[in-house]
Formats: C-alpha cells, sequence, structure tokens
C-alpha cells in the first residue's frame, strides 16, 4: 500500500524500531528560544551531559524582546533574566545563537525558513506549539517539552508516539479578495479545535498548490490550533525556488541531489488517509473569529452567532462564556464591531507578504482616530527587506507604529499588551482569554482585514474601503 | 537520575487531602530558569505558618513525603517533583496521586508508593508519636516497613527497572547510541548545518 507524505518522512528518520515501544527518530533541526530551553539545559548540565549536535541546534531570542528601545537594558527582570540565562547557555554548550540585535534575530519560525534551514523532508522540533509551520516545507515538524528538548539537545532523536493521517483537500481557486489566512480560519472552524487530535494534516489541492511560501507557513502555523500535532504541504517548484540560494540551501551536486530526493515526497496515488475534509475555496469569504478560540470564527460578512443555535452544549457554553468575556451580543455585526488596537506580526503573519499586503491596503490613507496599529516584523531580516521597500514609511504615514521584530502582542510577555477591555483585530493565531494582555478582547484577522479595520476603526475588509479613497496618489 | 534500590529515613506525616501541584509549588515559582531552588517554594503557603509540619525542627532532615489521598493533582508541572526532591524528599506515600504528577515523579526519581489508606494512617500514627521512627522503602523488594509496618506495593516492572537502574529517558536512549551514530553516517550530505561540526 501507499504512503503519505507524513509517513515518508517518519519512515526516514526511524533511528530504532521496537516491537512495543515507540520509534526512536532522528531530529534533524532543533530549534530553541529563550523561554523552554532553561530546564532543558540545566538538566544537561546536572547530569554532565553535552549537546550532542550543535551543528542542527540554532537558538534565537523572541518572546520577551522588546520592540522600542532595544538598545536598553530590558526592564522586566523575568524577561531579562530569561534571555541572559539563553546567552549563557549558548555560550557554555556552544550553540549558535542569534540574540536581539543581531540581523539574524527573529521569531523562531520566521528565522529558520528564512535562513534556508527549513527543507523538505526533514524531521524539525521546537519547545514552542507553533513548530508546525515548518511543515509548509514538507517537513515534519513538532512542538515538544521541555523534557524533550533536554532529550534532543543529549540524544538528537525522540520517542514518539504514532500519529493519525487526514487530509485536508482544498478544491477550486480562492477568490481574489481571499487569503490564506482567512483559509485556515474557516478549515478550524470547519473541523474544531480538537478535530486534527492526534493526527498529522496534509493540506493539498489545487487552491493549496496556488499559494506561495509564506502563505502555505501561514496554514501549517495554525494546524496546532485545530489540534493536529503536525501540518504538512508536499514540496513543488514553488518550494524549491524559495529554498535555493539561501544562506544553507545545498548548492553543486548537493542540491540536485536534494531536489531529486524532494521529488518523491508526495502521498502516494494509493495511500490512505486516515480522515479526509474537502474545502471549496471558491466558496470561502474574509474570515474573523468572534470568540475565545480559534474555531469560533465567521465570514466578516457574519453576525455575533446566538449561543442558543448551538446543538452541542458545551459548544454553546463555550458560546455564552466567549460572548460575555468578548463583550458582543447574539446577532452583532461582525463589521460593526468597533477596535481599539490593530496587530499585524506574529509568525502567522509577520512575514515580508504580509507586511506588504496590509500597506497596500494603507498607501495614502489613514488609520481613523483612537486606534493604536502596531507592526512588528517577524525578524530583522524582514524589517529590513520592509524597509527597503519603503513599507515603514506607509506604515508610519498612515499613522502605525513601526516596531521591532519580535513575538511581541502575539503573547503579551514583552511590553506590548492590551489592557483590560481593550478589543484587538490581530493577524496573530490565538484569540484566548488574556492571551494578548489581561482581560484584553483579540479578534484573529488577515493582514489585509487588520489594515482595513485600522483605518475605519471597525472589522473591515479592503473592499469595504471603496468608499474611503486615499487621501494622497502614490 | 539517582537509582533507587531501597532507602530509609525519618518520615513527615503530611495529614491533608487533594494536594494539588498549586500547592507544592505555587506558580510564580515557575518564571526560575533552573531545576533546583525550589526548596523554598516547596508548599510556600502553609509554610508561613508556623506550626506547619515542616516547620516542626524534629522534622528537618526527613525524607519521607506520607500524604493523604489524590496527591500531585492540578497543573502538570514538573516543579512540583523538583521542589520535593530540591527540599530532600525521595519517596511520596499516598493511597492515590494524580496521574501526571505519578508519571513526572518517576521520570525523575521520586519514588512515589501507593500504600492502602489504613496504612498511611498507621505511619501517620507512628510518626506523629516518635518522630524519629524510621521508614523503609525497599524497591527491591517492593516493601515499606517500618515498627509495627511491613506491606508490599506495587509498580509496573518498567518503571521500576529504571529506577532500580537510575535511568532516565535519556539514559534509556543513549543504551541505543550505536543506532544513533549509524544513522548519523546514513544521513545524506545535503542535510543543513547550522553550524561546522
Ligand atoms: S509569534 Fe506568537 S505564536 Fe509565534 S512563536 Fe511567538 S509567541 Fe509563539
Amino acid at each position: 500500500m501507499g504512503r503519505t507524505l507524513a509517513e515518508k518522512v517518519w519512515d526516514d528518520h526511524v533511528v530504532r524500531r521496537a516491537e512495543g515501544e515507540p520509534d526512536l527518530l532522528y531530529i534533524d533541526l532543533h530549534l530553541l528560544h529563550e523561554v523552554t530551553s532553561p530546564q532543558a539545559f540545566d538538566g544537561l548540565r546536572k547530569s554532565g551531559r553535552r549537546v550532542r549536535r550543535t551543528d542542527l541546534t540554532i537558538a534565537t531570542e523572541d518572546h520577551n524582546t522588546p520592540t522600542l528601545d532595544i538598545d536598553k537594558p530590558i526592564a522586566d527582570p523575568v524577561s531579562r533574566t530569561q534571555l541572559e540565562t539563553l546567552r549563557k547557555n549558548c555560550a557554555e554548550f556552544g550553540v549558535r545563537l542569534h540574540p536581539l540585535g543581531d540581523r539574524e534575530q527573529g521569531v523562531v519560525h520566521v528565522v529558520g525558513p528564512q535562513l534556508g534551514l527549513t527543507q523538505p523532508g526533514m524531521t524539525i522540533v521546537c519547545g514552542d506549539s507553533h513548530t508546525s509551520t515548518h511543515g509548509a516545507f514538507g517537513a515534519l515538524a513538532f512542538g515538544i517539552g521541555t523534557s524533550q528538548v533536554e532529550h534532543v539537545l543529549a540524544t538528537q532523536t525522540l520517542p514518539m508516539a504514532p500519529f493519525k493521517t487526514m487530509a485536508v483537500t482544498v478544491t477550486g481557486e480562492l477568490p481574489e479578495d481571499v487569503t490564506a489566512k482567512d483559509l485556515i480560519l474557516a478549515i478550524i472552524a470547519r473541523i474544531g479545535t480538537g478535530g486534527g487530535q492526534g493526527y498529522v494534516i496534509e493540506y493539498r489541492g489545487e487552491a493549496i498548490e496556488k499559494l506561495s511560501m509564506e502563505a502555505r507557513m501561514t496554514i501549517c502555523n495554525m494546524s496546532i490550533e485545530a489540534g493536529a500535532r503536525a501540518g504538512m504541504i508536499a514540496p513543488d517548484e514553488t518550494t524549491f525556488a524559495y529554498i535555493k540560494g539561501r544562506p544553507h540551501a545545498p548548492t553543486g551536486a548537493d542540491w540536485d541531489a536534494a531536489v531529486a530526493y524532494w521529488k518523491t515526497l508526495r502521498t502516494d496515488e494509493d495511500a490512505v488517509f486516515d480522515h479526509e475534509v474537502v474545502i471549496d475555496a471558491s466558496e470561502l469569504a474574509p474570515f474573523v473569529t468572534w470568540g475565545t478560540n480559534p474555531g469560533q470564527g465567521l465570514p466578516l460578512s457574519g453576525s455575533v452567532p446566538d449561543p442558543a443555535s448551538f446543538t452541542d452544549p458545551t459548544e454553546r457554553l463555550a458560546a455564552e462564556k466567549a460572548l460575555e468575556y468578548m463583550g458582543l451580543e447574539p446577532g452583532q455585526r461582525l463589521r460593526d464591531i468597533a477596535i481599539d488596537t490593530v496587530f499585524v506580526g506574529s509568525c502567522t503573519n509577520g512575514r515580508i507578504e504580509d507586511l506588504r499586503a496590509a500597506a497596500e491596503v494603507l498607501k495614502g490613507r489613514k488609520i481613523a482616530d483612537g486606534v493604536r496599529m502596531l507592526v512588528v516584523p517577524g525578524s530583522v531580516r524582514v524589517a529590513l527587506q520592509a524597509v527597503e521597500e519603503g513599507l515603514d514609511k506607509v506604515f508610519t504615514a498612515a499613522g502605525a507604529e513601526w516596531r521591532h521584530a519580535g513575538c511581541s502582542m502575539c503573547l503579551g510577555m514583552n511590553p506590548d499588551q492590551l489592557s483590560p477591555g481593550e478589543r484587538c483585530a490581530s493577524t496573530s493565531n490565538r484569540n484566548f482569554e488574556g492571551r494578548q494582555g489581561k482581560g484584553g478582547r483579540t479578534h484573529l484577522v488577515s493582514p489585509q482585514v487588520a489594515a482595513a479595520t485600522a483605518v475605519t476603526g471597525r472589522l473591515a475588509s479592503p473592499a469595504d474601503l471603496a468608499d474611503v479613497p486615499a487621501l494622497v496618489e502614490v | 537520575m539517582e537509582a533507587f534500590t531501597t532507602h530509609t529515613g525519618r518520615a513527615v506525616p503530611l495529614r491533608r487531602s487533594n494536594v494539588d501541584t498549586d500547592q507544592i509549588i505555587p506558580a510564580h515559582w515557575l518564571k526560575k530558569v533552573t531545576r533546583d531552588g525550589f526548596e523554598d517554594g516547596l508548599f510556600e503557603a502553609w509554610r508561613k505558618d508556623p506550626s506547619f509540619v515542616l516547620n516542626q525542627p524534629e522534622r528537618q532532615g526527613a525524607t519521607v513525603l506520607v500524604a493523604g489521598p489524590d496527591f500531585g493533582t492540578g497543573s502538570s508541572r514538573e516543579h512540583a517533583v523538583w521542589a520535593l526532591q530540591n527540599y530532600g524528599f525521595r519517596a511520596v506515600i499516598s493511597s492515590r496521586f494524580a496521574d501526571i504528577f505519578r508519571g513526572n515523579s518517576l521520570k525523575n526519581g521520586l519514588l512515589t508508593v501507593v500504600l492502602p489508606q489504613e496504612t498511611v494512617e498507621e505511619l501517620w500514627r507512628l510518626t506523629e508519636a516518635d518522630p524519629a521512627a524510621e521508614v523503609t522503602v525497599d524497591l527491591v523488594e517492593r516493601r515499606v516497613t517500618a515498627q509495627g509496618v511491613d506491606v508490599g506495593f506495587e509498580l509496573d516492572e518498567n518503571s521500576r527497572w529504571r529506577l532500580l537502574e537510575g535511568l532516565d529517558d535519556i539514559s534509556i536512549t543513549l543504551r541505543n547510541e550505536s543506532a544513533i551514530t549509524d544513522f548519523e553516517a546514513r544521513r545524506p550530505s545535503y542535510k543543513p548545518r547550522t553550524q561546522a561540526a
């Protein structure tokens, strides 16, 4: 019987298989950041172990880093300690680190792909749930816990329990104003936040094949919000073109050998998935969340649902609690929801294409009075590219704040936070209670919707700006 | 991980049930970046009370905790195990443990022993009457003994073997180190490296 993409990559990494034991898998790339690594290094130190493969390990600082005044000492002692500890650990164990202020610093899941370290057919792990992002390249990429981080540091392997396979096939073509973010929000709304539990999802079909690498990363990034263990997309010419020429891409004969292998990484015709979901792309529209989990979303043209309309009692209760927390009323039109803050950034939508898309909408326009908009590039490289293209000027001219790279308001571990009751349209991936700051209210949106929302002050898509002409021709 | 074969020490009777991990180690301690130094956070709220059992001079240096049922419920934080170990405990006895806590404890070499509630109460009476009384937890024979107490306990063979040998997950994997090295020798040269090896 044929095998799926995920099964092929898995099989190619089995170091040891024994009856009644989980497979021991080899890990090709281990990404580290300051939050989940300290106890792992401490464990190594205690048992007198070393990092087995420093040449397959890389660290960056992202969760705690400030996005303003990055040359000044970090005020919060906890953040400061975590960063200092990472620096000390990387120096002691010989791990390559890109600290705050470095040209390659940024959100760990933006850094790996842009360096060309993320490649098809690899196993990639990181002590972070959004490691699934790297699956966009046809890699098998998992988020892991701190004990597992230590295990990988010491052995470059991980015992892994078997997974189930799910195909999410997206047929047809996405309408022009519909982005990868809208698609993944629609997929999660369809399968539910627990629907992917135990599965590795493979996204396939015409609409997926047409997506850019950046859009594919947005999709795979949020696999975890559907509860999946990982998300993957088969590598193709788009993937190869993205990798070629990057600092760690293979060259010469290695490139040819790599591409020949990468081309085998497709699900066989006769492979069987444990579960299949089909979505018609042409029926989709810009999508936003109204609740407190990423599955609570609807097309922007919709209205806040009435909890009574949910037949499932758990979902009904979840909707009731969500509306109370979000301060929304059933029946309220989503387009009428007024926003205080707009956040463009994160490992979901903080790459150059995302910034271009937001800038395109903002060009020659002003953000609404009273709205604060933060644009936080996913990495320093993204920031430099954006500056080269003049995007930063577009943002600041519109009244938005152009910040330094990092996770920032995606989780508010640094000073970028919402205050209680503040409402935010955010391009990040989690709208959990308090995720962006205690009492803060989050609506997940695409970069295009984020920018249009900033202009009108209410949830909006670029199409809604037809009546708001650009102030100046650019 | 330190091997556990048999251990004898004085005990601390903790007459409380449903001790959750937030009581074992409060959340604000989780910001620490090491695995040690959690001893002062152990049962932090209760230790503010001078009459709390751990604060009694005769309990200093005790190494066996005898707790009420449902010990270790709540959040999955591994820090709860580290805190008990940092304080000096080698074994915890209770009639029922929360699953995740038990898993974490056995992974870290803290032996969690399940005994019937009557035996737990006998141990409480014994060590309350005589703080110097010693309790022996013998993993080789799977028995707990103390004055007037001699009972067997269950522990799955795999966990027992790992504790007896002092093997953590990493040591177990490293027993297959040659398989890892073989695999590494076969890895294609086009796979990326973050730095020169
Ligand atoms: S940007 Fe957000 S989701 Fe991504 S790694 Fe940072 S905190 Fe996690």
